[in-house]
């Protein structure tokens, strides 16, 4: 430290600088603005020598910023030498002289205004392609599903159970706790409500219509499209990155019906399945609360419970819950193709998967809000 | 030729991972501005021994030493100033995959140097240049990079900061031979103008003969056998005869011979 990097003293028409120290990275911000200074040094001089036999420590980047130098001077007509470099580093100086900064492609930069825009825009396209891409994959998979329903000895049922395990069975727990969780809070709320009109029992009709038509069913869909759904992208996704998607295909394999039918059947079979049990439990959660809070007895719950609701309430949950699963289960894995070469887009697509199934579950859930009024279930 | 000090320091390691032991006590010294070529079959540890010197493996048993500093004694901030003084190439390139070839060089310039962007965009040109990609590679992300392309922006990226040792995993493979040989002269050349000292892992016999000055064999989970081709020629160990007297080996010590 405190070596003097760079002095210049001007003799008669010529500059001469003497470079001394450590010409090195970690001098290279010290070193920058010095050798700018220098450069713009003593404009009337007709050449310039730089004496490098006092450096110690010598780089690239010292190569670098002497480089750059001489350049300057050579530029504005200048001569610019450099004398007393060791021998070893001139091959340094020589790689540096073949740099050239004129091939680079400057990034352009576009009016922020007009970025925005154009953002918007694309957004509404990538929409479009959304649909298209939906649509092919349903496409696809119904095709796979066809082979497999004309050969069902090629159907990889070992993967199929797999994933069962994994998507079902081991989202149970969670899926138990917060359908039961949800439950009692409607269950509170309507006998805090009901309770000034002096009609508590009416809350149990509540709580039966609503989990069993809408709640359950849209709870399990949500929680399954958090869990499973971006698990399926991120796998889908690192797989396609790797290359390994491209790997079975080249082996004879058909990605769809290796990787995604198998994932999107368990999703049609798992998700009536849990909204079964996740209904359960939001009843069980509902009575509880009905009794310790709105001093409800069990048995009353239940007789309340089996005139309020008929099998269509049941069955309108249970209708729609396949097709959720089909919905998530395509989100999901065309997202996961969709992942380019980075570890961003992986990030981005597995976003996406979720907000877009999610989405697309509450439309639907609406569509057969108005399908079931129209047929009057 | 006086010996130089060592700068990598390697004593009685042993590494292993469950109850499988991968590295069992090893020694070996690498010693300052040579390039150091090390060869095994395939598995026998080559890249765990490189990862385990980084500090990336944990390690069982002895005592590693770099630059005079114990990885495993040294605080954080030990650390952080010996990590600088290091660059690697990783096998699989290991390139950041959400940025540009460009950013990824400037990546650990921008951590650990007070220079301007101006600078840096010219830094990393350079780099680039001088591992022979083009400018117009550049601004590509590494998806879009070929292996060898790979290979030599992970290079740049390694050199960034200009260390004072670098490892390398396999640095030509996936390169054509020419290419390969550029690389094998690049390597000396960096050593030579910049005087670092290369750890390279390598199969290829080409790089042995014209890029390493001295060369260690790992087998068994030990340095079998460490020094000139001269004297990978003379072993007796049977992998080292077979690797350097098979066929293709000695094509090539002929040819080194007629040279
Ligand atoms: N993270 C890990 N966990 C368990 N075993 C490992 C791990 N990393 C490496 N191994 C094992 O250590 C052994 C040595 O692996 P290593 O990658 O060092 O081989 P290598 O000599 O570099 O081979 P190659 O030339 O093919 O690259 C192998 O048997 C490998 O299975
Ligand atoms: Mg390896």
């Amino acid at each position: 430290m405190g070596e003097v990097l760079l002095t210049h003293k001007l003799e008669g028409e010529r500059l001469e600088l003497a470079a001394g120290g450590s010409w090195t990275a970690t001098h290279a911000g010290e070193l920058e603005a010095l050798v700018e200074r220098v450069a713009g040094e003593a404009p009337e001089a007709k050449d310039v020598s730089i004496d490098m036999a006092g450096v110690r420590e010598f780089d690239t980047f010292g190569a670098w910023l002497l480089e750059r130098l001489t350049r300057q001077w050579t530029k504005s007509g200048r001569e610019a030498v450099v004398v007393g470099l060791p021998e070893h580093d001139l091959g340094l100086i020589e790689e540096m002289q073949g740099v050239n900064l004129e091939a680079v492609p400057k990034p352009v930069r576009q009016n922020p205004l007009v970025n925005s825009f154009a953002a918007f825009g694309r957004a509404g396209v990538d929409f479009g392609h959304d649909l298209v891409i939906f649509a092919g994959m349903l496409g696809a998979v119904s095709v796979s599903l066809a082979r497999v329903v004309l050969h069902p000895r090629d159907y990889r049922l070992t993967s199929t159970i797999h994933q069962f395990d994994r998507v079902a069975w081991q989202a149970v727990p969670i899926i138990l706790l917060i359908t039961f969780l949800i439950g009692a809070i409607i269950s509170q709320q309507g006998i805090f409500h009901f309770r000034r009109f002096g009609a508590e029992l009416y809350s149990v009709d509540l709580v039966a219509i609503l989990v069993l038509r809408e709640i359950g069913v849209l709870i399990v869909a949500i929680m399954v499209a958090g869990r499973s759904g971006s698990s399926y992208t991120a796998e889908l996704g690192a797989m396609k990155m790797r290359e390994e998607i491209d790997a079975l295909r080249t082996m004879g394999f058909d990605p769809i019906e290796v990787l995604i039918l198998p994932r999107i059947l368990v999703l049609v079979v798992a998700l009536p399945v849990l909204t079964f049990l996740g209904s359960m439990a939001a009843l069980y959660g509902g009575g509880l609360v009905a009794l310790l809070y709105g001093g409800i007895s069990p048995e009353i719950y239940i007789s309340r419970l089996s005139d309020a609701i008929s099998l269509t309430h049941f069955k309108v949950g249970m209708i729609k819950a396949p097709f959720m699963g089909l919905v998530i289960g395509i989100v999901a894995c065309a997202a996961g193709l969709r992942v380019k070469g980075s570890a961003e887009s992986l990030g981005l697509q597995t976003t996406n998967s979720v907000v877009q199934s999610i989405f697309l579950v509450v439309v639907l859930d609406g569509l057969f809000a108005i399908f079931f009024a129209s047929i009057g279930m | 030729m006086t010996k130089k000090n060592a700068v990598i320091k390697v004593r009685d390691l042993e590494v292993g991972f469950g109850d499988q032991t991968i590295l069992d006590h090893l020694n070996l010294d690498v010693r300052e501005a040579e390039i150091l070529g090390v060869v095994g079959g395939s598995g026998a540890g080559k890249s765990v021994l490189l990862r385990t010197i980084i500090g990336l493996v944990p390690k069982r048993r002895g005592s590693i030493e770099v630059l005079g500093v114990d990885l495993a004694k040294a605080n954080e901030a030990e650390r952080r100033a010996l990590e600088r003084r290091w660059g690697v190439l990783f096998q699989q390139g290991a390139l950041f995959s959400s940025l540009t070839v460009r950013q990824n060089v400037q990546f650990p310039m921008r951590e650990n140097l007070e220079i301007s962007q101006n600078l840096m965009d010219e830094m990393s040109i350079a780099k680039l240049e001088m591992v022979g990609l083009t400018p117009q590679d550049a601004n590509k992300f590494p998806s879009e990079l070929s292996g060898g392309m790979t290979k030599r922006a992970a290079l740049a990226r390694a050199l960034a900061l200009d260390p004072e040792i670098v490892f390398l995993d396999e640095p030509t493979s996936g390169l054509d031979p020419i290419s390969a040989g550029d690389f094998d002269e690049l390597i000396r050349t960096l050593q030579q103008t910049l005087e670092i000292t290369v750890f390279m892992v390598t199969h290829d016999l080409e790089s042995l003969y014209t890029a390493c000055d001295r060369i260690a064999v790992l087998a068994d989970g030990k340095v079998v056998a460490d020094g000139s081709i001269a004297n990978m020629l003379e072993s007796e160990h049977p992998w080292v005869k077979t690797y350097f007297q098979g066929k293709r080996g000695s094509m090539l010590a002929d040819r080194q011979m007629n040279a």
